[in-house]
């Protein structure tokens, strides 16, 4: 479990956070959703600790990340991984050596052990056979699912996704949310995801955060995002007419 | 000078980072494997061809321009030699790698920085400075002398080139003027030149690499940078460990 209290985080005194507090359970997807420049990255940041915010506590399991110092903080982040939006794949490494990385740097086990976790995270993103080709030899998606391979190699207990969707067709961006969401179920972590994908909020939204504007402006469930009131999370959600549709139908669909 | 100032203090701060107990030294030597080739042994072709054509010129330029019927048969290999072995192998050799090699680690390490694949070693725990920075260091470093070594020896043979094939000069002439009066410690203050050239092109092109902030342009930028700034590092110090080591 993470826990935000008053986080706080300003550029050149210009507030870009503001008394943000929530809690992101573990075993579940939470979703931090808001425009583009909302601040959704620069909480992400300030969570993993690459910014550092002005004001507030960040509780992992009650441990205050930034109460402590440089090494409880590595030994921390050995507990995390991250999903990057460009994927963030090392690219003068195979898929297997970029998988195999985490494992190589902070393992005590044999080669041959890392080598089978290795393997077997690779399977579990579908991406046994392409374990000798180099990034820029897959594609977009195929990228995603060797960073959440990565990602997952220590079996970390809290995982960040920074826009995971980004640039990928609408059915690989399925395939990625259902993997991070089952992936989730599985080892029980406690998983934060940035996004505006609305498919995704829809689809995996456990517990979403709506942010606006630096401020914490809404937070419930996928379901009762079709029964808020809140106006600026309504024009944010069911911008498009399609959406608007799905709403229509949904509530139709409950009434009845 | 505000900015400079800023900028010496990030450098400072940046290779205290980077100078630490690697995390795993399997880790660290793979690296460093890894940089000794690219940044090393990779540079020996152009090292070979600069130097070789470059002692094949001086010959010819000294023999051509300075030796006269009153100056001693010698003169144009004695010259040849002190030109290659105090500056050119090392200073302007150095020089010539802070294009190649500078440019090459701050794109590098910029286009790792942009594509957040610094963050990724930053966020798995790993200290990325010393992780990135120091094998390529001390790669560089370490592979020096050698690349020195190659530029003195394709200097000398391109001099001879200018005897053997374009009858320039006499091959005796030329042997006696390498050899007369040779002072060993001579090819010491290359090497030892060479050192200090290496640290600064590997450390400041990684500074500037390492510290991109920004898009491909900013990459672009800082690798200018890296290699104005070597350029003007290099100079600078040689004058300084000239009047060092020659006293």
């Amino acid at each position: 479990m993470i826990e935000l209290k008053s986080v706080c985080k300003s550029f050149e005194g210009r507030t870009v956070l503001e008394d943000i507090s929530t809690v992101f359970e573990n075993g579940k997807t939470n979703l931090i959703i808001g425009q583009s420049g909302s601040g959704k990255t620069v909480l992400m940041k300030s969570i993993v600790g690459l910014l550092t915010p002005e004001q507030g506590e960040i509780l992992y399991d009650g441990r205050n990340f930034l109460n402590m110092n440089k090494k409880e903080k590595i030994a921390l982040r050995r507990e995390m991984g991250m999903i990057f939006q460009s994927a963030a794949l090392f690219d003068s490494m195979t898929v297997l050596e970029n998988v195999m990385f985490p494992l190589d740097m902070f393992s005590t086990d044999t080669y041959r052990d890392r080598l089978k976790r290795a393997r077997f995270c690779l399977d579990r993103v579908n991406l046994g056979e392409a374990q000798q080709k180099y990034p820029g030899e897959i594609s977009g998606g195929m990228q995603k699912r060797v960073a959440i391979a990565r990602a997952i190699a220590l079996q970390p207990q809290y995982l960040f996704c920074d826009e995971p969707n980004s640039g990928l067709d609408p059915k690989t961006s399925l395939v990625i949310d259902e993997l991070i969401h089952s992936i989730t179920t599985e080892y029980n972590m406690t998983t934060i995801i940035n996004t505006h994908d609305m498919n995704s909020v829809l689809g995996i939204g456990d517990s979403i955060l709506f942010i606006y504007e630096g401020r914490q402006e809404w937070q419930g469930t996928k379901e009762e995002i079709f029964t808020s009131s809140n106006r600026r999370l309504n024009d944010f959600i069911f911008a498009s007419d399609l959406l608007k549709k799905v709403k229509d139908m949904e509530m139709t669909t409950r009434e009845g | 000078m505000f900015k400079a100032l800023q900028q010496l203090g990030s450098y400072m701060i940046l290779m205290g980072r980077t100078f630490g107990r690697p995390e795993r030294w399997r880790m660290f030597f793979k690296q460093y494997a890894k940089e000794l080739e690219q940044l090393g042994v990779n540079s020996i072709g152009i090292v070979l061809l600069i130097s070789f054509f470059i002692g094949a010129v001086i010959c010819i330029q000294i023999k051509l321009n300075i030796q006269s019927a009153w100056m001693p048969r010698f003169t144009t290999g004695f010259v040849t030699r002190e030109i290659m072995l105090l500056e050119f192998s090392s200073s302007i050799m150095c020089l010539i790698l802070a294009g190649k090699v500078g440019s090459n680690i701050a794109s590098e390490l910029g286009t790792m920085r942009v594509t957040q694949q610094i963050d990724a070693l930053e966020i798995m725990g790993v200290n990325s400075a010393n992780f990135l920075i120091m094998p390529k260091i001390a790669a560089l470093v370490s592979f020096i002398p050698v690349l020195v070594s190659i530029s003195i020896f394709a200097g000398i043979l391109g001099a001879y080139a200018t005897a053997w094939f374009g009858g320039i000069i006499n091959a005796e002439d030329l042997t006696y003027g390498l050899q007369y009066s040779f002072t060993e410690w001579f090819v010491w203050c290359g090497i030892i030149k060479s050192f200090f050239f290496a640290f600064i092109i590997a450390s400041v092109s990684s500074f500037f690499g390492y510290t991109v902030e920004g898009g491909s342009i900013a990459v672009g930028k800082a690798s200018t940078d890296a290699v104005v700034c070597s350029s003007i590092l290099i100079l600078f110090s040689d004058l300084f460990l000239t009047q060092l080591l020659t006293k």
